[in-house]
């Protein structure tokens, strides 16, 4: 659907990227420190450190839009790849909490209850932060790449490819609730006090780690553009819409997608990684099968196919739920369900679709991206 | 002992104060006495009323004899009486009696009329360990007509032998017990082994090892058999399970290209009309008939499924036909919506109460059970698959269905009415699965999470068997379901999970479209 759209409206995208981008970067913390504590203009440390996590999920968003959107695929098992991202920064925190910890161990708080006497051989390369980092970044794409390379290559796609992921985000949910892998079974990874030295709990680490996870939004969002408006990206585009087409014109789909599905779990490691020292937790719940379909409902809502709406829809749907959970905490389940069903049967352009509609209806009636049979496959 | 006696001292000093005390609580101890002494004489002390005064004698010597010839010549009119004496004894007393009233129970229900009552008094009696009770058991065994029960009676007089002084007698037992495959009798057998095996054993003792080991030998070997076939039926039943559950799955994604992740629900759907079925019978109908609300609650479950899916499908489905990937979106929602108003309005635990012909089992033979509600669902799926059969290749309606499926337009033109057929058809799949959710209240709890359980593994049968044919569901659930099985034992269920995950995905590697693809124009779908 959005291939005119990335030419003909380019700059206006471009321009809102950076009319959005100076607010969050600049913005937003600016208004946490300056304006005093009871400024209606002022930004508590909550709300920002809440933003910082809202981002951080649009960074996943991203990645999902990248395959789904553009190239069609839809892979309900994005959540694994954000928790081996948050497991990888989160072990290296775990080790970073040292002495301070309730037992006073050197070891994790959870290897003392279980009895682990010795730092399993696993652990030993998140001692270090560059470990951590590398990690978040590459466990979750190695295992993309070899997840990815199996069901591609055999051409498994569609519904077959989105239950199996379903299936791959269970069996992880599964596997990461279990207390022999030493990942600190249901409770998860938390109580972290320092990363590289500063302080977790400190205001301005907080608003640190806010300032970064909005670089990496910004170059993650700079990546994906670039990769769309590239040849590739046609080619993903033409994969969406017609795959068979694209075979018979000599191109191979599989690699194509493989080569999206990685650089969607590299995202989905950075937006873990950047997630667990705001939040301060990983647990398995972060990682389920009900997970990872949020991320597919926040592009949905967003609009699938533009980038932006990825990244709106991410920070739309979790601040309406922050907000509806404070009063009906028990509709979540009921609203979130009805956003599935609205946004699929009424709205399938979700958010930027309505936007562009209504801009749109101003100049020309242009025919609005009928081809929408083709997504389906 | 010591314990006992002292609270015995305590109570004769709590006593003697009270009365010195001018209270008198002995004084009316001494008048039941006198009236139970009374009462003996006027009905002729015969033996039995004689050991019955006995075994409250404070001396213990006398009380073990009453309570022998008690065992020997009593029977289950006795019980009252002691029961009587126990509730007004003291410790030491209630003591000897308690294995008497044990004993003399357990002998009356040997000849119960309830095979059931007679197979757990036969095994009970193993551990009074009295040796009278070997000739009550080989009585029995002789006179019994239920196999199971025979069986059970010869085991527990083999296990009494086996603790017998005279060695020829054990090592009968111990030969015996290895012909009768007792698992019972193999931690006994194991002892006898580990004592012939040290370095002080007597000749005896390696003898009576020696033929334990044997016995244990084909004890082994027969449990190693029956748990195949345990586990082999264990993952026949979760098949039927999945078949059922993938049946309704397969049926609206084979016939009409929609993914329904509220399948789930809808069986969700089914099990609670069966709880709700069940709470109206327990509130308008007596008793007697509670039995009934299980078959009453089939068309129920059935009926307010298939209703919801037939809701369901014209008010979200019809919008998505031919995009498959907006299918499986929206119907997630829906299932969302359903679990989370399941949790709001019954609340996260209710069950069925099984009606009394599905509890239980049946032991085929030796070592091998197989519950009634197992065998049930097994039976269901089969009549599942076949109704599915008949209505599809059988029916008028069925012949519709699979023209629609074939071509659309077509088949409008031919004057089939191709809206009904689709909601009729969804209908009759979501109706299916409230079949499922119906017997799935057999097995498990019912409760807003119940469709989830199951769900994703009911996908992995609908995708590994394809969606050409019904048999891949039958073959691909098969499958999956005894795999399953098959290798829990081995590594715990989360793994099981893993390992078929991965199992599937090669699967897919060597047939991307499932076991029967479907062909043709919309294969590419």
């Amino acid at each position: 659907m959005p291939e005119q759209v990335v030419t003909h409206q380019g700059s206006r995208e471009t321009l809102s990227f950076y009319t959005v981008g100076v607010l969050f970067l600049i913005v937003v913390p600016l208004l946490n420190v300056l304006p005093a504590e009871d400024s209606w203009l002022h930004i508590s440390d909550f709300r920002l450190n809440q933003f910082g996590k809202f981002l951080a999920f649009a960074i996943l968003a991203l990645g999902l839009d990248l395959i789904w959107g553009y190239c069609g695929v839809l892979s309900m098992g994005q959540g694994v790849f954000f928790g081996f991202g948050a497991y990888c920064m989160g072990m290296y925190l775990s080790l970073q909490i040292g002495k301070e910890s309730v037992y006073g161990s050197e070891l994790p708080d959870f290897m003392v209850w279980t009895q682990v006497k010795e730092l399993p051989l696993f652990w030993y390369p998140f001692k270090s932060f560059i470990g951590g980092f590398l990690g978040a970044m590459l466990v979750p794409m190695l295992f993309a790449t070899i997840f990815g390379f199996l069901a591609f290559r055999s051409r498994i796609k569609g519904v077959y490819f989105a239950i199996i992921t379903q299936a791959l985000a269970f069996a992880a949910w599964l596997v990461f609730n279990r207390n022999e892998t030493r990942l600190g079974g249901t409770n998860g990874l938390t109580d972290f006090k320092q990363l590289l030295g500063f302080r977790l709990s400190d205001p301005s680490t907080q608003r640190g780690l806010y300032i970064l996870t909005v670089l990496a939004l910004a170059a993650s969002y700079m990546l994906c553009r670039w990769i769309v408006a590239s040849r590739a990206g046609n080619v993903l585009i033409a994969i969406r819409d017609s795959e068979s087409r694209v075979t018979f014109s000599g191109y191979t789909p599989w690699m194509y997608k493989l080569f999206v599905f990685v650089v969607a779990a590299g995202l989905a490691g950075l937006a873990g990684m950047l997630y667990v020292p705001q939040v301060g937790i990983i647990t398995p719940a972060q990682i389920g099968v009900l997970p990872s379909l949020e991320v597919v409902i926040w592009v949905a809502v967003g609009g699938r196919g533009t980038l932006i709406g990825a990244i709106l829809g991410a920070v739309a749907v979790n601040y309406g739920r922050s907000v509806l959970t404070n009063y009906f905490p028990e509709a979540w389940p009921f609203i979130l369900g009805g956003l599935f069903v609205v946004v699929v049967t009424m709205f399938p352009d979700g958010l930027m679709g309505m936007i562009r509609k209504l801009s749109e209806r101003k100049k020309t009636p242009s025919p609005l991206i009928k081809a929408e049979g083709s997504t389906a496959a | 002992m010591s314990l006992a006696s002292i609270p015995r001292k305590l109570l004769v000093l709590v006593v003697f104060l009270l009365s010195a005390l001018g209270l008198c609580p002995q004084s009316t101890l001494a008048a039941d006495e006198a009236d139970h002494i009374a009462s003996t004489v006027i009905s002729s002390a015969s033996p039995i009323e004689q050991a019955l005064l006995d075994v409250k004698s404070e001396d213990a010597a006398v009380r073990s004899k009453a309570v022998a010839l008690l065992i020997e010549k009593g029977d289950a009119s006795l019980i009252p009486k002691l029961d009587a004496i126990r509730a007004e004894a003291d410790r030491a007393v209630r003591q000897a009696i308690k294995p008497v009233i044990d004993l003399l129970k357990n002998h009356a229900n040997l000849t119960s009329e309830q095979p059931d009552t007679r197979r757990s008094a036969a095994a009970d009696l193993v551990g009074t360990g009295r040796p009278e009770a070997i000739t009550w058991l080989e009585e029995g065994a002789a006179k019994e007509q239920v196999w199971w029960v025979k069986y059970t009676m010869e085991e527990s007089a083999r296990l009494i032998q086996l603790r017998s002084e005279d060695q020829g007698v054990r090592l009968v037992a111990a030969k015996k017990l290895g012909e009768l495959r007792s698992q019972n009798g193999l931690s006994a057998l194991k002892e006898f082994v580990e004592a012939g095996t040290q370095s002080g054993a007597t000749n005896e003792q390696r003898a009576l090892a020696d033929a334990a080991q044997a016995s244990i030998g084909q004890i082994d070997s027969w449990y190693w058999w029956a748990s195949a076939i345990e586990t082999m039926f264990r993952g026949i039943s979760l098949s039927s399970i999945l078949l059922i559950m993938s049946l309704g799955l397969a049926v609206v994604f084979g016939l009409m290209g929609v993914i329904n992740m509220a399948h789930g629900e809808l069986m969700m759907i089914g099990a609670y009309a069966t709880f709700v079925t069940q709470q109206a019978f327990i509130g308008w109908f007596s008793p007697d008939v509670f039995d009934w609300y299980f078959p009453v609650a089939l068309p129920v479950a059935f009926l307010s499924a298939a209703l919801f899916g037939w809701v369901l499908e014209a008010t979200v489905i019809r919008f998505l036909y031919g995009r498959l990937l907006e299918t499986l979106l929206a119907t997630w929602g829906v299932s969302l919506i359903l679990m989370q108003a399941a949790r709001v309005y019954f609340g996260d635990l209710t069950a069925v109460i099984a009606p009394q012909a599905l509890r239980g089992g049946a032991q085929v033979m030796v070592g091998v059970y197989l519950p009634y509600n197992r065998i049930f669902i097994i039976m269901l799926s089969i009549i599942c698959v076949l109704g599915i059969y008949f209505l599809l290749f059988r029916s008028n309606l069925g012949i519709r269905v699979r023209s629609v499926t074939q071509n659309r337009n077509m088949s409008a033109c031919l004057g089939i009415p191709t809206r009904k057929v689709d909601s009729y058809t969804f209908a009759f799949a979501s109706g299916l699965a409230g079949i499922a959710g119906w017997a799935l209240t057999m097995v498990g709890n019912v409760d807003p999470g119940l469709g989830q359980n199951y769900i994703v593994d009911a996908f992995m049968v609908v995708v590994t068997g394809g969606v050409g044919k019904l048999a891949g569901a039958i073959w691909a659930s098969l499958g999956i379901g005894g795999l399953n099985k098959l290798i829990e034992p081995v590594s715990g269920a989360v793994y099981g999970k893993v390992f078929i995950l991965v199992g599937v995905i090669l699967f897919l590697q060597w047939r991307p479209q499932g076991l029967y693809a479907a062909k043709g124009r919309n294969a590419d779908a």
